[in-house]
């Protein structure tokens, strides 16, 4: 299935005006990211820093970058989601320019970026970048 | 005043506690996560206050009127502590960071001591820093770590413990009760057990110390350790108490300032009771606002806290029994201030964020305990756990918003 971009997440999200509505929005969208494979769970996959296990998996196609990740927990799968809605197929260059705060801070999610969060949502984007970088 | 007969007045107690008057995301904060820390009342933030803008000095070391007085609080709040776990002896008393670092000193100490034949008991539902201490010990000795296994239940399989104990058996490590189920253990009688075979016998006192009287004499160990933190004290101070004839000897800990007698360039003698395990200046004003946490918690009446936290408790598993899809982990008969499950179909660190945004604190993960949930099977649990400051009411609003994480989820 295709997952919403991150303009269209952008619009859902600003469309919701309690917390409830928006932490649906995500916590659906987390029950839609597909699973990994479970021969792709592997100790390399897993990102440390997370109150929950977290998988992410990258492949390279024409200078850009695909990303698939899991997580057992559902809103970090959500979050996932729309972590992987603004990286995936996108080159090295883009993703390193990306302004990730700030798109959470759009989508009034920045709670979730900070480095105190033990969802570990931080972990996974310095892990994208720092795939991203190694690519480059 | 006596208060012996008096029953708690809970909102009076709330208001001694400034942190508990606010909001979270709107809502009133429910702070069910004690087990991890207690918040402090206004008299121990008082006490730390007091401490810095009256008397600040250092201890010991008395030239002059401030150090004398910083001296005398700081020693006075030894005796409030001996007095309030019943020691023989204030010598016996000794001021730690915490109970990770009293169950350290403890296990650095018989990591010197222990043979190659020896053996290390402790039991299935222990807390890291009663595990991977000893564990360490162990692989430095060479002597033998054991594992007493608990029933499915949560509570101890005492005969296999039992049955694991021999003379070989020179350290038995265990939990008061148990950080992640609440169990409480025996610790009177497994004491007893194990100084049947000779072991020295640590208990871990972290859960159990702001839950009503520990009474070391009365239990028979060697040695008790808790955290101030989790007793309405401050962070960075906790105790340790040993029998002052196996204390004198022990191991020293850490070298330095105050805990020496006499020092060359080429050696040193160590000084005595308690200061040979205290090096360097201590954490003057924890300590003192430690004793003003005790001082404030025996100002209550004890029979009262506990009846009330028992109705807190029973509320709760009532409530829990009822909630379909719930599964309670640890149903051990005897079980104190945590309430530990899963709820099918939802990862503990769901409900914990989704609670959160209810304005209610939980602790969600493996609680420390990573070969207990193991053993459970489990990937962790969601954790409430009571303090005396906690209202029915609060228990109740949990379970109203467990529900809306229930169908969030769903």
């Amino acid at each position: 299935m295709n997952l919403p971009s991150s303009q269209e997440i952008i619009e859902d999200m600003a469309f919701f005006d309690d917390w409830e509505q928006r932490y649906q929005y995500i916590i659906d969208l987390g029950k839609s990211i597909p699973p990994i494979d479970e021969s792709l769970k592997t100790n390399e996959n897993l990102v440390r820093g997370c109150q929950s296990n977290v998988w992410l998996v990258s492949t390279e196609r024409d200078g850009k970058l695909q990303f698939q990740a899991d997580s057992d927990a559902v809103i970090v799968n959500g979050l996932l989601a729309l972590v992987i809605a603004v990286f995936n197929d996108k080159t090295m260059a883009k993703i390193l320019d990306f302004d990730i705060n700030g798109y959470f801070k759009a989508l009034d999610l920045e709670r979730h970026i900070t480095p105190t969060r033990g969802n570990g949502l931080q972990a996974i984007v310095a892990k994208i970048q720092a795939i991203a970088k190694t690519k480059m | 005043m006596n208060t012996s007969n008096s029953v708690l007045n809970i909102n009076e107690i709330r208001n001694q506690f400034p942190i508990l008057h606010q909001q979270i995301e709107g809502h009133p904060l429910v702070y069910l996560d004690n087990a991890a820390t207690t918040q402090k009342p206004q008299a121990v933030i008082q006490a730390i206050t007091d401490f810095y803008t009256q008397c600040n000095a250092n201890v010991h070391r008395g030239a002059h009127h401030l150090s004398d007085e910083a001296t005398r609080r700081y020693e006075k709040a030894r005796d409030t502590v001996a007095n309030f776990i019943h020691a023989h002896d204030r010598k016996e008393v000794i001021w730690t960071s915490g109970t990770t670092e009293g169950i350290n000193i403890i296990a650095n100490g018989m990591a010197q001591r222990l043979q190659s034949v020896d053996e290390v008991l402790v039991t299935e539902m222990e807390h890291h820093a009663n595990l991977v201490t000893w564990q360490q010990a162990c692989l430095r000795s060479g002597a033998t770590l054991k594992i007493a296994p608990i029933h499915d239940d949560g509570t101890l399989d005492t005969e296999a413990f039992a049955a694991l104990l021999s003379q070989k058996t020179k350290m038995v490590a265990l939990p008061h009760v148990s950080n992640a189920l609440g169990t409480v253990n025996p610790v009177k009688e497994l004491t007893a057990l194990s100084k049947e075979q000779g072991a020295l016998v640590l208990i871990d006192g972290a859960q159990s110390i702001a839950h009503g009287n520990v009474n070391v004499s009365d239990i028979g160990c060697d040695f008790y350790v808790f955290s101030g933190h989790k007793l309405f004290g401050p962070t960075g101070i906790g105790v340790l108490w040993g029998k002052e004839e196996v204390l004198q000897d022990w191991p020293v800990w850490q070298t330095g300032g105050e805990m020496i007698a006499t020092v060359t360039y080429e050696s040193a003698t160590w000084g005595e009771l308690p200061n040979r395990l205290e090096a360097g200046t201590p954490n003057i004003a924890g300590a003192i606002a430690l004793a003003a946490a005790i001082d404030w918690f025996t100002s209550l009446n004890l029979s009262a806290v506990q009846a009330h936290e028992q109705a807190l408790m029973a509320s709760a598993l009532e409530q829990a029994q009822a909630f379909e899809g719930l599964t309670i982990i640890g149903n051990a008969a005897n079980k104190m201030g945590v309430l530990s499950f899963i709820l099918q179909g939802c990862h503990p660190a769901d409900i914990g964020f989704l609670l959160d945004r209810q304005g209610i604190a939980i602790r969600t993960g493996d609680h420390c305990a990573q070969p207990l949930m193991r053993r459970l099977n489990l990937p962790g649990t969601a954790r409430a756990s009571f303090s005396v400051y906690n209202t029915l009411e609060e228990v109740d609003a949990l379970f109203i918003a467990l529900k809306k994480v229930q169908n969030m989820l769903a």
